[in-house]
């Protein structure tokens, strides 16, 4: 069964039809990816699966359930995480503190017993915090966890907020456009990241622009063009596709598309 | 140079009543950003809880603590009627805080009575410091206000739960990406909000005596302290409510006492300029 799809979801702004009737499914231990020239859809399907966006038509699965009621905290909560190109750190708070945060979900001993300082709280803060370290550990940060989030290069808070994404324990990670921006050695280090994640199960779906550095990484890709599916499968299949190439080509130059 | 001595002391004290209704303040607003004129109100009921428990027989400890705790109660409740649930905005939620501030006030009055109360605070023998003579609970007041912030600034940092609440404050967006929910820590900062409130209330009664009515006046001077942080920062409404609180005794000291509540509203406008023309500095 698939964790997170997608079934026929639509949705339209005003005349224009954004999403048209897009259809995917991810499994655990895929990496899904999502690509299309400028203005295909990808944003708006992106957040259309977060809950940021309500569908006028179709339905968002979770592990088979439908979840289109359910605001964006909710879907943290049961597992599907986040993170967006521009980066949302949590100010003011270091490294460690912001990896803590994406597992606050996952503990269990509140307010009174965080007041009395039980040991049941104490050796879960420990826990915590052995996690995150372990998650920044994975990101390659974990030598930057008493610095304040925000002094970090951009590279690294993209990195940081998987980490925090790492840290609720997510069944499947939604990643938009993860490595715009970034130079190629951060761009390394993040496919060898969501490689290792795959390699443990873990469900992704990143939306993206870059068509290499999908073609390169992902197990199935869908090219999205104006709204609609127009290819889905396996890179290598997708990246011939006469249909594929003309959405790119029609519309920009070649070289605009790696951008 | 005695009588500079007790002003200073006396304003510390003052101004840690301050402080902890400035925390209050920053408590709600950093995470719900919402100004609760409600404020003064918790001081104001923790002070008449505490009384009606005592004057219950309650032993001293116990009947303050409660008074506290049900301080948090009220800052719940407004908390509740205030945001409802998220759905309602920023703006209406600081007027609904008003309309509660004088709600909380002819429930006051209609319980209890328009006449000021107080009870004995901490016994014993006036304590002596550089020839001043000071009433145990100015002490008593201060030291609880210092482990109390003290405490606080550890419980954002160092428990899931307060960093929740820190997180909500940095950065609301993200906080819901990564499952907080918001509602329930804007309830939970009301209640904080309430209870600190209500300590201020709890400890001030002994040494001046509270009125129904005494809630304006506390949450101006709450208020200017908070601005001082720009209503964020817990520091800085410590540091506000200190200047602010050595300040008006030293003005009513040497020179009149009835310009106590002019000397905040003068200190307050002055931040507010201060702050509006640090804004547009960083704006442009």
């Amino acid at each position: 069964m698939s964790v997170l799809a997608a079934e026929g979801l639509t949705r339209r702004f005003g005349g224009v039809v954004a999403v048209d009737g897009v259809s995917l499914a991810v499994g655990a231990g895929e990496l899904h990816a999502v690509i299309g020239p400028n203005g295909a859809g990808k944003s708006t399907l992106f957040h259309l699966l977060s809950g940021h966006l309500r569908p006028d038509a179709g339905r968002v699965l979770f592990q088979g359930r439908p979840i289109d009621r359910l605001r964006p905290a909710a879907r943290a909560r049961l597992g599907i995480a986040i993170t967006f190109q521009t980066t949302r750190l949590f100010t003011g708070m270091t490294v460690l503190e912001n990896a803590m945060v994406g597992g606050h979900t996952r503990a269990r001993h509140d307010f009174t017993a965080a007041l009395l300082r039980l040991p049941a709280h104490r050796r879960e803060e420990a826990e915590l915090r052995q996690h995150a370290l372990a998650a920044l550990e994975r990101v390659g940060l974990a030598g930057e966890a008493g610095r304040p989030a925000e002094t970090l290069p951009l590279g690294q808070q993209r990195a940081l907020q998987v980490a925090r994404a790492l840290c609720g324990e997510p069944r499947v990670l939604l990643l938009d456009e993860p490595a715009a921006g970034l130079r190629a050695a951060e761009r390394q280090a993040l496919a060898e990241l969501l490689r290792a994640l795959r390699q443990q199960g873990r469900a992704m779906l990143l939306v993206e622009h870059d068509v290499a550095f999908v073609t390169a990484l992902a197990d199935t890709v869908t090219v999205l063009d104006r709204g609609r599916v127009i290819a889905e499968g396996p890179p290598a299949a997708i990246s011939g596709d006469p249909g594929v190439i003309a959405a790119y080509l029609g519309r920009e130059a070649p070289g605009h598309a790696d951008g | 140079m005695s009588a500079f001595i007790d002003y200073l002391l006396v304003g510390i004290a003052t101004g840690c009543t301050f402080a902890l209704l400035g925390t209050g303040f920053v408590a709600i607003h950093r995470v719900t950003r919402v100004v609760n004129f409600a404020q003064g109100a918790f001081a104001v009921l923790g002070g008449f809880f505490a009384e009606t428990l005592l004057s219950h027989g309650l032993p001293h400890g116990l009947a303050e603590v409660l008074a506290v705790v049900a301080a948090g109660g009220v800052g719940l409740l407004c908390g509740l009627v205030a945001l409802g649930w998220g759905r309602v905005p920023v703006m209406a939620s600081l007027v609904i805080t008003l309309g509660l501030s004088i709600i909380a006030e002819a429930v006051t009055l209609l319980i209890w009575g328009g006449t000021p109360i107080s009870y004995p605070g901490l016994g014993g023998r006036d304590l002596v410091i550089l020839g001043a003579q000071l009433q145990p609970q100015y002490l008593l007041l201060i030291v609880v206000t210092v482990v109390v912030l003290a405490g606080l600034a550890a419980w954002f940092r160092w428990t899931n739960l307060g960093r929740a609440l820190t997180a909500c404050a940095s950065n609301p967006y993200a906080a819901r990406l990564v499952g907080i929910d918001l509602n329930r820590m804007g309830l939970l900062a009301f209640a904080l909000g309430g209870m600190l409130g209500g300590l201020a209330g709890v400890l001030m009664t002994p040494l001046i005596p509270m009125t129904y009515d005494g809630d304006v006046q506390l949450a101006i001077n709450g208020f200017a302290a908070a601005i001082c942080g720009g209503l964020v920062n817990p520091v800085g409404a410590l540091v506000g409510g200190l200047v602010l609180g050595i300040g008006e005794q030293m003005v009513a000291g040497y020179w009149q006492a009835s310009a106590e509540t002019g000397v905040a509203l003068v200190v307050l406008l002055g931040l507010l300029l201060w702050q509006a023309l640090r804004e547009r500095e960083t704006m442009s």
